[in-house]
């Protein structure tokens, strides 16, 4: 994804609390392009000294110029959560220009979209241009609380009886296998959530037997199993011991010890950054979309730039040589 | 500010003839995007983005297999959504890996696709170009692919046929078209320039299309549809019967068709057909108007080829110098102004949000 990146300045014109942890920010480019549905924009970031970007979904069609995101306040991750919650009305964005990895196919006969939590943001504009178009559609819209579904009163203003909304707490997770079943021969699913729901939907898509390219899906890279926790890396081949703090990354932290990583996407697409494991003293939380359920399973290497140890240390290998 | 092109994109571009595009892969520039066709099983066509998502080699030298191309470098295989459902050496496929799907459809014997937003690709907007259908009219046209000059040039020429009298001399020229009036009318995509030349001895062309002597009047009724699709129709009949008030029948009656599509700043595709509604079974006919019209540089539209070249080719190397306009112009500046405000909507519906979409 060696996209070229052309930032531009823009305002932060308003925020909005939507629920206790999901704040909505209305930002004012200096040059609109209209978004395509599932598109998102780059923010630059700071995380304490350090510039970083973090990418966020547009919500809806953005029909009055203002590029809408909503950013939920993630405690103890890398940090761009709370930078975004520390800005105020006025506030200058290094924005980019939307671009978009979690393209709608249009035309099709029939269309499921599954959001868990905050990955109803690009779920919002791909349901309203679905509706638009009088396509036919149903969201199911996942979160664990009924207090957490932050735009599922708008949505369901749109689009009725066509949103369900799942509060798991009570009601469990989502029947993939009963709702993939519901869904018209050619039909599509887009999924955006948290690991766990996605791997839930993949299974059930496979285990339908239906087209594996009928599957969309984006995913965000800080959601595990687990919550994030330090751990130790040890890599007896450069005779290191690395801590990976709670709010970064294994790959970050092995990049500022010194280790020479290769790495592209660094959401846990493209699995540059996997390394082998070579022991586990804890459970490896894979994260990423690169690795197959079985893989994944075998535990014989890990993608570096999402996926984490829940409690515990991990022994790896790299590709450094002698010589 | 802008880097837009001098081509629309929401708009429907004619990519190939029907019979081009078979189950083998086919290269196209269109408006300055790189398109690979290919014909699926089912006999839909289909249109994606000829570069491969992983190193950017051009998908069309790859292969065709079912409905699906496998890219010619790592074997990365792309179906005809655009999506990419095979990647070498993982279990998995990336989810951002696609490659762009044009709408295309088929219509009036030609491919057409849509190099802009796909949302807006309605296929009741595919210009009318029913005289190339082979039905009422018929005709065998062809194509100059890569012609080298910037589209608005052969709507330039086909807008205005005082050039037949200097270009097409001995042919369809004749000096009645520099005397005779014309009337320009136009809606809000369609421009149409009227000329009658009445009591004129006929052309060439038409002399032996009519086969009967005496004077004619002759008309050419030049029908552009905005961006680029024009329909002119022509013909003669003895003078005085009149034709010019609806009555054709002593007459011979053609239909000049050009669908031009962009595809660089200066270059086009020009995709012509000379159609006719009289002895449509003379296969020999269609096939002498063929080659009147294209024939190894010595046909009409040869002649109107080296013309549009060595024009695209001075106006390469006097950038600064303006285009002056005649009186004789006017159907073509109609035209320009209606594609002109067409790259004014789309510069304003892609920064401007839309109230479609609301």
């Amino acid at each position: 994804m060696s996209e070229k990146t052309e930032w531009q300045s823009a305002r932060l014109r308003a925020v909005q609390n939507l629920t206790a942890d999901i704040r909505l920010f209305e930002i004012e480019p200096e040059r609109f392009v209209a978004p395509a549905p599932g598109s998102h924009i780059d923010v630059a970031v700071r995380i304490g000294e350090r510039p970083d970007t973090r990418s966020y979904s547009l919500v809806g069609p953005c029909t009055d110029g203002i590029y809408r995101i909503a950013v939920k306040l993630l405690a103890h991750t890398r940090g761009g959560s709370a930078y975004m919650w520390s800005l105020a009305p006025g506030a200058r964005l290094g924005i980019s220009a939307p671009k978009n990895h979690f393209d709608l196919g249009l035309g099709r006969p029939d269309y499921l979209l599954v959001a868990g939590g905050i990955g109803i943001t690009p779920i919002c504009g791909m349901a309203l241009a679905l509706h638009h178009a009088g396509a036919r559609v149903r969201v199911l819209y996942a979160a664990r609380r009924a207090s957490d579904l932050a735009f599922a009163d708008d949505l369901a203003g749109v689009l009725g009886e066509r949103l369900t909304r799942v509060v798991s707490e009570t009601a469990g997770r989502i029947n993939f296998q009963k709702e993939i079943a519901t869904l018209a021969p050619g039909g599509e699913l887009y999924v955006c959530g948290p690991i766990g729901m996605l791997e839930d939907a993949k299974r059930a898509w496979q285990a339908s037997g239906r087209p594996v390219d009928q599957l969309r899906f984006e995913t965000f890279a800080n959601s595990g199993r687990f919550a994030n926790e330090p751990f130790t890396v040890t890599i007896p081949r450069l005779g290191k011991v690395i801590e990976v703090p709670r709010n970064d990354t294994m790959l970050a932290a092995l990049e500022a010890a010194g280790v020479d990583m290769i790495s592209d996407c660094r959401r846990g697409e493209c699995g540059l950054c996997a390394l082998p494991i070579l022991e586990a003293d804890g459970i490896v939380d894979h994260r990423d979309v690169f690795f197959s359920e079985a893989e994944k399973a075998a535990n014989a290497k890990l993608c570096t730039c999402v996926s984490r140890v829940a409690g515990g240390s991990i022994t790896v290998d790299t590709a450094d040589r002698p010589g | 500010m802008s880097d837009q092109k001098p081509f629309p994109l929401n708009a429907w571009y004619a990519a190939a003839w029907s019979h081009e595009v078979a189950r083998a892969l086919t290269a196209r520039t269109i408006c300055n995007k790189d398109v690979v066709l290919y014909r699926r099983a089912d006999g839909r066509v289909a249109a994606l983005e000829d570069a491969c998502w992983h190193r950017l080699l051009p998908l069309s030298m790859g292969r065709l297999q079912d409905d699906e191309v496998v890219c010619g470098y790592h074997g990365l295989v792309f179906n005809a959504a655009g999506r990419c459902t095979f990647m070498p050496a993982q279990k998995t496929i990336n989810p951002s890996a696609c490659v762009h799907a044009y709408p295309a459809v088929e219509r009036h014997r030609l491919v057409w696709i849509w190099p802009g937003d796909s949302a807006l690709a309605d296929p009741a907007l595919v210009p009318d170009f029913h005289w190339n259908d082979g039905t009422e009219w018929v005709g065998e046209g062809g194509t100059f692919y890569g012609l080298k000059c910037d589209y608005r040039l052969v709507i330039d020429n086909l807008m205005d046929l005082t050039h037949e009298t200097y270009v097409h001399a001995g042919s369809i020229g004749h000096d009645a078209i520099l005397e005779s009036p014309f009337d320009v009318t136009h809606t809000d995509r369609t421009a149409t320039v009227t000329r009658w030349m009445i009591g004129i001895e006929p052309p060439p062309f038409w002399a032996k299309l009519l086969g009967r002597p005496g004077p004619v009047d002759r008309w050419q009724i030049i029908y552009f549809q905005a961006p680029s699709v024009i329909v002119g129709d022509v013909g003669v009949t003895l003078t005085g019967t009149g034709a010019r008030e609806g009555d054709r029948s002593q007459g011979v009656n053609g239909a000049f068709l050009a669908a031009i599509t962009p595809a660089t700043e200066t270059s086009c595709h020009y995709h012509w057909n000379f159609v006719r509604n009289f002895r449509r079974d003379d296969a020999e006919l269609t096939r002498a108007i063929q080659t009147g019209h294209v024939n190894d540089g010595k046909g009409v539209y040869d002649q109107d080829h080296v013309v549009l070249e060595a024009q695209q080719k001075a106006i390469d190397r006097n950038p600064r110098m303006p285009f002056y306009n005649l009186n004789i112009d006017a159907g073509a500046l109609w035209a320009r102004r209606m594609i002109d405000r067409m790259l004014a909507a789309e510069q304003t519906q892609m920064h401007r949000p839309s109230e479609a979409a609301e």
